[in-house]
Parts: structure tokens; C-alpha cells; sequence
């Protein structure tokens, strides 16, 4: 077994430095890397590129490095669920890239999975399409696009182990599991760390060889966003 | 009389068939599920990485690790799977989604779709509306006819930065049902009291109207 164990989020986030380029898994507040995020906040490194599906409310998640001015530019496909982040984005201070959602996961799962690009459909006639190259395939037309270059990678699984191996909860697997191994060095954070040889490997989702450093996060708030709820009959 | 936003869900759930793999957009799109017939099997996909969707927990049962693409708090129903978000994708861009339901600003004759930026607006993003409506064999949009100023959301061009081109097929709205055809929109449906001339007057695009044209079944 290849120990992947990190004492704590201090040694996970060693080396993150200013304008390096981030990955951080989660979906709206699910599924992400709460801990490094408090960490990063703590650290107070500068001149972050983000790369995140959303980019957090006003005193959660990536809102709080925004809040910090410690991003440079995001990239994501829906954000402005906080006022900081519009204000920054309209004052110019920060600078964002909107993708799609499936070319987001894509360019995670290519930077993973070796590939320098992909052929997508997504966007294509459309301003996002606009200085990519484009190619037709069977009569249909697709923007080439490029996979992700990043620093680290952040994510948040609910169990692993010192080995690195993952398994997600529910819908708070979404990006986390693209974004192993897309970066230089992949830090994985888990509500539990469980002893080697714990986990079946018939269920793990993502195995070790993606991750660099793992921890047991000290604690999670896993916010609702949207609390949606029906009433007994 | 024109449909309300219900109405317009419950006209789309007859287009729901048996064995299809749905997604819902946000807004009238999600109030699709509560009109689809019940003696026929379908499962809702939410692109954050669900399928199998169910009804809003119980108080007190939410989980912030169970949601959808609209970061609500949801349940799954027996047969349910999670799974990543490029697996997400490579189900709806892969086509094994059957049918995509989902809100627009404007559509064209050419079944252009518009409905994720405004100029001069604050830009939320596209989410996964680019790679839906640039995948999805079926597509049908619901949309109130006008805009709040009145103006037809049915054009010849649109006039906003476009989400996908060529890509609607149907569309049902508070006053009608139509089809995207190679010659404009093709009026299938008019919704109860509205009239062809109704429809033609809300229609900046090309509209097509041949024979009597019937008036939309709707059940409750």
C-alpha cells in the first residue's frame, strides 16, 4: 500500500502558492472540499485561478476566497449566487469564464485521462464556440476543447483510505471524481477516513493511484442551498 | 383562454412516453413531473448526477448530499442511480436522454434557442443548457408566448446571444403548440379560446397554418 495520508489540511494545501490554477469538486454547496477552501482562506494566497462548477454563495464555499479578493479569474458554468462575486465580475477586479457544464466535466476527464482535447457539440454557433476550432463529423458540426492544465486539484468524497481510494455520497459526487488526477497533485478530503483494507474494492468509485494526499476533514457544515421540502399527509 | 404555466406543463406531459429518460429544466420544465400519467414508466435525469428523481423530502428528511441541478433538496425512487458529472453528460450528449424539456427566452424559425444571457444584464452562466440543447434528439420548449413587455418569443433570427442552433423541435406555450419545420413554425395546436389570428398576432416569426387547426386536450 502507498500511503497517501496527510496529517491535516495544513500539509494537504503545502505548496499552493499565488496564481496557481485550482480545481475545486462540488455542485452548487454539495459536495465540496469545505476544509481546504477554510484552509486556502487561512493561508491567504493571492491571484487564484478557480476552476468550480459554481463559484459558492457570499459566506460559503468559494465565496469566502472570493470574499478574500484571493481569485484572479473562475471558471465555471453557473455562478452569481452571491453579491461579491457580482460586484467583483462588474468592477472587472475578476475576470470569468463561462463554459458549459459538460465541457467543465470533459476538460476535467481529459486532463485525467490524458487527452489534450475533445470534440464537443456543446456551443457550438454560439459565443463560446468563438475562436476554437471546429470540425464536422457525420454532417454535425463540434468545438474542439482543450483539457484543463491545474496546479491541484481539491475534492471531497465521503469515505477513503490512507491509499487514496474514494467513494462518493449522492449527488455530492458530481465534479469530484473528474477532477482526480486532473491536476498536478490531487488532495482528497473525506468525512471518514477508515482504516486500509475497509473498503471494498467492488465499491470504490475512484482508486488511489489519482490521489496524492488525503485527510479526514475535521468538520463538515454541508449547507442546503435551496431547502425544498413536501409536507405529510 | 391562454394557458397558465401548469396548463403548459400539462400539455407537454402527454409528449412524456413510456421508457423515456427525461430532463427537466428549471421553471415550468420541472412542473412537468407532476402531470406525467401514472401507468407508464419514466425516470427523470438531473445533470448534477441523478437519475431516478423523486418528490421533495419530508421536513426534516433533507440531505444536502441529495439534490438537483436546481441545488434543491430532493428524493430518488426505487432504481435510482448516482453518478459523476461527465458521465452525466455522456448521458445526455451520448443521446441516451430521450427527451429534454427546457425553458427560452426566444426561439427561431430555425429552431435557434436563446436563454441564457442578456447583454448588459448580470450573466449567471449556461449550466447545462449548451450541452443540452446541442445533443438532445428531442427537445421541447416551454415558454409563455410573449416576453413582459409583449413582444413574441417566437422570431424569424434571435435577437440575444444564442444557447444552440438549430436544435428545437416543438414548442408549447400558453397559446399554442408548434413545430420547428425547414419553412417556419408549423402551428400544431391552439390552446382553449385562443384564436388562429391570436397566435398569428403573438408570432414575429413565420407561422404556418394549414386546415383547421385543433384545439389542445388538456386533463387535469
Amino acid at each position: 500500500m502507498i500511503n497517501k495520508q496527510v496529517s491535516g489540511v495544513q500539509e494537504a494545501i503545502a505548496g499552493v502558492a499565488n496564481d496557481m490554477t485550482c480545481m475545486f469538486g462540488g455542485f452548487g454547496l454539495s459536495g465540496i472540499p469545505e476544509n481546504a477552501i477554510a484552509a486556502l482562506v487561512k493561508l491567504g494566497v493571492k491571484g487564484l485561478t478557480c476552476i468550480s462548477n459554481n463559484a459558492g454563495v457570499d459566506d460559503f464555499g468559494l465565496g469566502l476566497l472570493l470574499h478574500q479578493h484571493q481569485i484572479k479569474k473562475m471558471v465555471s458554468s453557473y455562478v452569481g449566487e452571491n453579491d461579491e462575486f457580482e460586484r467583483q465580475m462588474l468592477s472587472g477586479e475578476l475576470d470569468v469564464e463561462l463554459i458549459p457544464q459538460g465541457t467543465l466535466a470533459e476538460r476535467c476527464r481529459a486532463a485525467q485521462a490524458g487527452f489534450p482535447a475533445v470534440y464537443t457539440p456543446a456551443g457550438f454557433g454560439t459565443e463560446v464556440a468563438e475562436g476554437k476550432e471546429t470540425r464536422e463529423f457525420d454532417g454535425k458540426m463540434y468545438v474542439l476543447e482543450h483539457a484543463f492544465k491545474a496546479d491541484f486539484a481539491f475534492v471531497k468524497a465521503w469515505k477513503g483510505d490512507a491509499a487514496g481510494n474514494l467513494i462518493f455520497k449522492g449527488t455530492a459526487r458530481n465534479f469530484n471524481p473528474n477532477m482526480c488526477g486532473a491536476a498536478k497533485i490531487t488532495v482528497a478530503e473525506v468525512e471518514e477516513l477508515v482504516p486500509v483494507g475497509e473498503l471494498d474494492p467492488n465499491q470504490i468509485h475512484i482508486p488511489g493511484i489519482f490521489v496524492q494526499r488525503i485527510f479526514q476533514g475535521e468538520k463538515y457544515e454541508k449547507r442546503i442551498e435551496q431547502r425544498t421540502v413536501r409536507k405529510r399527509d | 383562454m391562454a394557458l397558465d404555466k401548469n396548463g403548459i406543463a400539462k400539455r407537454i406531459a402527454k409528449e412524456v412516453q413510456d421508457g423515456y429518460y427525461v430532463n427537466l429544466g428549471i421553471g415550468i420544465p420541472t412542473l412537468v413531473a407532476n402531470y406525467v400519467r401514472d401507468d407508464i414508466e419514466v425516470e427523470f435525469q438531473s445533470e448534477n448526477g441523478v437519475l431516478g428523481m423523486g418528490p421533495f423530502p419530508f421536513e426534516g428528511e433533507e440531505d444536502a448530499d441529495i439534490i438537483n441541478a436546481g441545488k434543491q433538496t430532493i428524493t430518488t425512487l426505487p432504481g435510482a442511480s448516482f453518478f459523476d458529472s461527465a458521465m452525466s453528460f455522456s448521458m445526455i450528449r451520448g443521446q441516451h436522454v430521450h427527451l429534454t424539456i427546457l425553458g427560452a427566452m426566444e426561439v427561431a424559425e430555425n429552431g435557434d434557442i436563446a436563454n441564457w444571457k442578456i447583454p448588459g444584464r448580470m450573466v449567471k452562466g449556461m449550466g447545462g443548457a449548451m450541452d443540452l440543447v446541442a445533443s438532445a434528439e428531442n427537445i421541447i420548449v416551454a415558454m409563455m408566448h410573449t416576453n413582459k413587455a409583449g413582444e413574441s418569443k417566437l422570431l424569424k433570427r434571435c435577437t440575444l446571444p444564442l444557447t444552440g442552433v438549430g436544435c428545437v423541435k416543438k414548442i408549447v406555450t400558453n397559446l399554442a403548440v408548434l413545430e420547428v419545420t425547414n419553412s417556419g413554425f408549423k402551428l400544431l395546436e391552439r390552446a382553449p379560446g385562443v384564436s388562429v389570428e391570436d397566435i398569428q398576432k403573438a408570432t414575429e416569426g413565420t407561422l404556418i397554418v394549414e386546415g383547421d387547426i385543433p384545439v389542445m386536450v388538456i386533463k387535469n
